[in-house]
């Protein structure tokens, strides 16, 4: 095997040669410091999360934080009501751990190493729980603050921070000059699209919204059938192919076309999932927008993220970002155990608010992401 | 954005090249990065925890071996452990004893049960079977027309005696489906239910009925890869609620890590039993271990790539090439065409670079880069003269545009192709001849621990490692290519290029024992430890027109 290093290194000298520039490719941007083992103290991370400002958050404990879109009613209050109920169902052991972990007598460097564990064990990720048990560490310092309560405040005020406290979550599902709201949903297999697409339709026309379905899932087996049934069950008429493996674009435009021609409110095209390495069903899809707005500008692009959904759903967002602009995230799958801190670096990274969570299979388990309520899930 | 096990590990390991032992602080520092690694792949923290614990007792425990140094043996130990965990307890799928055997399959919403249900049928199907698939997912709108179509895309009858959509009980369906199963000659029954939530007492309850009336052979655990912690509390909510005796690992065709099959297995000591990995009905297969270790560790291919290289090079030319270079010659422009000559055996470059680790993370960016660009580089060395290609420094203006026009390029082409090869042959000149990759550990952005490890490591090298520019040595390594020494042989007199893994901070080629590792090494583990890591994945933030392992630093190397 030895000669290995010696071809190793003539093959990347040739090709260094012969390519030029393309190992740049590999270089890969770091978060270096992040990265330092820890226990090495560092500097509060540069990055400063988007749209969310310094500690003055510190008054947000208690405080109900929903951002409710101007465009939508406010949700029901039995809505909220469930949503909480839903959440504290997943509420393991983590938030009793954190607070045991602050009331110890020191905080010593192995209590901050598993408060940054226990914001890895919500998905939160590795890079930024490191940033955000370090940036708390430095605050408490300066702060001086002891007690556990103004402890777990200040993580608190941390993750809405991250979050974006003030992030301005509303639904763009109005018409606006005669042509109907277009919203077009998005994500990887199974994440509760057509679910989602369904109980969003519900909702709308709950708020005297007249709302039309695409079924642009011209793939999976029955799925426009799936749509379909969550329109009569809700209400909705739905515009589907008149043939199998029909062209996805042209299901959406005819969709938009019908709801302009008839005057709907809102236009909910249903996509098919696709997992965002495949080049090619990204390509259909961003072709999918793309017809579509030559008919009328598209509203919303929602991205489906399940919160079971581990440190991949980074790099989902990142992608189908890209490929079609997405406007904010549906969280879907709240009412089981996961957390879906992956959320909170993607809307680090990538400024996408979340703006819906589903809670459930039923027709009525979606609400607005309240960030409060989402961080007490984290937090216990 | 993140960087890989083998980048950070690179990093770990330049500080303890060349001791020969593990001693307690370095396997903590290892113990960290591993750590970071397999978070970020999702493994669970409860199972990080077990994982690191059992890895490091490995560690401290294992006799220093002669033939790996410290970088190498690390990795080799997490790599069996990963593979031995992973593939613990492979076995085959259990037949009743009177058919049908029954299969259910139980999972979270949205793992893929449906669609396994129908592309396991369809394995089994080829497998001279007689399966029949039902249909007890009752709950999802239009999950039981689903099942049907991809049924009869599969070649499997259904069975489906309700509607779904909410109406009919699907633990009556199941107990039926037996029956009907039996009565039709069937000898397997493959039962796809609903999804739900651990959490779900209800709907557990629903999925221990089924269980209880169809006393299933197989219960399968439906998970998808791309799950993060929540792994472990759904996995062990299924086994708790109502138990599985394997697991199957979906959407594995995307870029999630997977590092939920380590929590799963870890945790519940049930194996993995299938992978699917595409929306199509064959894309369906047993689980490799293997695979799995080195996607969750994302060391990525080596050992292919390497195998590839072997079989390609012809070994006693480039220990000729490699013994030149030693010596102070640098690489000609004629060493670069016979050189891509064996580098195009390998195959088409994409394919070779894809080998690399991390490199799935580039594959976009990748599949740009094309053969044409070896193509046009060979074209224009060719329409060089033998004179201008052993002294490219007298190719001026005219020459320039006669080579351009002589393969057909823009001058700018020639002169980038010149500037890359200068570069190009400084840098190996550097890794051949004795100036190691000094700076490796020096990289923008990294942490001021790994920082100041690297600095005491270089200072100790300075003080210690014998200069592997040594003319020595390239005496004795080209005696010995000539003489046919083995490979081997011929490498460890080059002492030095054990830096390449062991100790690319150390600045000096000279490793302390000569070549650790090169000795028995015969797997991935080794190769990658030692040669790999750092020289594909350069872990720096620069930018430049060669990778950074061969952008040295002439400044340091001076100074010495
Ligand atoms: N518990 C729970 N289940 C959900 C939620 N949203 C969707 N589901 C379930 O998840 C499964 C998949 O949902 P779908 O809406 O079919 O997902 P999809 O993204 O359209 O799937 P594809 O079109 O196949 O990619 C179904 O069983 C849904 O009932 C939720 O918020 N909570
Ligand atoms: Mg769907």
């Amino acid at each position: 095997m030895a000669v290995a290093y010696i071809i190793l290194i003539v093959v990347l000298g040739v090709l260094a040669i012969a390519a030029g520039t393309f190992f740049l490719l590999f270089q890969r941007p770091r978060r270096g410091r992040t990265l330092a083992p820890p226990g090495q103290p560092q500097a509060p991370p540069a990055a400063s999360p988007p749209g969310g400002g310094e500690a003055e958050t510190a008054t947000a404990a208690g405080a109900p934080a929903a951002v409710i879109g101007v465009e939508r009613p406010p949700p029901s209050a039995g809505r909220m009501v469930r949503l909480r109920a839903r959440l504290a169902r997943s509420q393991t052991a983590v938030g009793s751990a954190l607070l045991s972990l602050l009331s110890r007598d020191r905080l010593d460097d192995e209590t901050w190493d598993e408060i940054e564990e226990v914001l890895i064990t919500a998905d939160v990720g590795v890079v930024p729980a490191r940033q955000m048990a370090d940036d708390l560490r430095t605050k408490v310092k300066v702060l001086g603050v002891r007690d556990t309560a103004g402890v777990r405040g200040l993580l608190r005020s941390e993750l809405l921070a991250q979050l974006g406290e003030d992030t301005d979550r509303s639904l763009h599902v109005a018409p606006h000059g005669g042509t109907p709201a277009v919203v077009l949903i998005v994500g990887v297999n199974g994440t509760g699209k057509t679910t989602t697409a369904g109980k969003l339709a519900r909702a709308l026309i709950g708020d005297e919204h007249s709302v039309l379905l695409g079924a642009a899932d011209t793939w999976r087996a029955a799925a426009a059938d799936q749509l379909q049934t969550w329109g009569d069950r809700v209400g909705a008429e739905t515009v589907r192919a008149s043939r199998e493996n029909a062209d996805p674009a042209s299901v959406a435009f005819d969709a938009v076309s019908e709801g302009i021609e008839r005057g709907v409110d809102t236009v909910l095209i249903d996509t098919a999932g696709r997992l965002h390495t495949k080049v090619g069903l990204m390509d259909e899809l961003g072709k999918v927008k793309r017809v579509v707005e030559r008919k009328a500008p598209v509203d919303e692009v929602l991205l489906v993220l399940d919160a079971t959904t581990g440190q991949n759903g980074l790099r989902q967002a990142r992608v189908f970002a890209e490929v079609v602009n997405v406007t904010g995230i549906v969280l879907t799958k709240l009412d089981g155990t996961a957390k879906g801190g992956i959320v909170i670096a993607v809307q680090r990274e990538l400024g996408v608010p979340v703006k819906l969570v589903g809670l459930g299979e039923g027709p009525d388990d979606l609400a607005p992401f309240d960030p409060g309520t989402f961080v007490d899930a984290i937090l216990g | 954005m993140f960087e890989t096990l083998s980048d950070r590990l690179t990093q770990v390991f330049s500080a303890l090249r060349g001791r020969g032992r593990l001693s307690a602080a370095d396997i903590d520092a290892t113990m960290r990065e591993i750590r970071i690694a397999l978070l970020e792949a999702d493994v669970a923290l409860p199972v990080v925890r077990q994982f690191i614990a059992r890895v490091k007792e490995r560690a401290s425990g294992e006799e220093v071996s002669a033939a790996l140094n410290p970088a190498q043996q690390v990795i080799k130990i997490v790599n069996e452990e990963l593979i031995g965990i992973l593939g613990g307890e492979t076995r085959r799928l259990r037949y009743a004893k009177v058919p049908p055997t029954v299969i259910m399959l139980a999972g979270l919403q949205g793992s893929g049960k449906t669609t396994i249900a129908a592309k396991l049928a369809l394995w089994l199907r080829e497998q001279g079977n007689t399966p029949m698939l039902v249909a007890a997912d009752l709950q999802r709108p239009n999950a039981v027309q689903q099942l049907e179509i991809l049924g009869e895309r599969a070649g499997v009858p259904v069975f489906a005696p309700s509607p779904g959509n909410g109406v009919g009980d699907p633990v009556a369906a199941a107990r039926d489906s037996v029956e009907e199963a039996r009565r039709r000659q069937h000898n397997m029954v493959i039962i796809d239910t609903a999804g739900r939530l651990g959490v779900d007492e209800e709907m557990m309850a629903q999925a221990r009925a089924i269980r209880d009336a169809t006393q299933p052979d197989e219960i399968l655990f439906v998970v998808d890869a791309m799950i993060g912690q929540d792994a472990v509390t759904t996995a062990q909510a299924f086994l708790d609620g109502v138990g599985y005796d394997g697991v199957v690992l979906t959407k594995l065709d995307g870029d999630a890590r997977g590092g939920a099959a380590l929590s799963i297995v870890q945790l519940t000591g049930q194996p993995i039993m299938f992978a699917s990995s595409g929306e199509k009905l064959e894309d369906f297969d047993l689980f490799h271990p293997d695979r799995m270790a080195s996607r969750i560790l994302d060391l990525g291919d080596m050992l292919t790539l390497i195998e590839q290289a072997e079989k390609a090079f012809d070994a006693e030319q480039t220990a000729t090439l490699a013994g030149r270079l030693v010596s102070g010659e640098g690489f000609t422009l004629e060493d670069f065409v016979e050189q891509l000559a064996m580098v195009r055996k390998l195959g088409p470059i994409g394919n070779l670079l894809g080998m690399l680790p991390g490199a799935a993370k580039n594959r976009e960016l990748l599949s740009q880069v094309s053969d044409r660009d070896l193509d046009r580089a060979e074209a224009i060395v060719r329409s060089m003269t033998p004179e201008e290609r052993r002294n490219p420094k007298i190719i001026n203006g005219s020459r320039r545009a006669r080579i351009a026009r002589g393969s057909g390029v823009s001058v700018g082409e020639v002169s980038q192709l010149v500037t890359n090869f200068f570069e190009g042959q400084k840098q190996m000149k550097a890794l051949f001849g004795g100036g190691g990759i000094p700076g490796m550990p020096m990289v923008p952005g990294m942490g001021g621990g790994a920082r100041r490890v690297a600095k005491s490591a270089r200072k100790k090298t300075k003080k210690k490692a014998p200069r592997s520019g040594d003319p020595r040595r390239a005496a004795d390594l080209a005696r010995e290519a000539k003489g046919g020494a083995s490979a081997q042989d011929r490498l460890r007199a080059m002492g030095g290029m054990s830096a390449l893994g062991g100790g690319l901070g150390g600045g000096g080629l000279g490793g302390d024992g000569g070549l650790p590792g090169l000795g028995g090494a015969d797997g991935l583990p080794e190769n990658l430890a030692d040669a790999l890591p750092g020289l594909a994945f350069p872990p720096s933030g620069q930018g430049g027109n060669v990778p950074a392992a061969f952008r040295g630093n002439p400044k340091r190397r001076k100074k010495k």
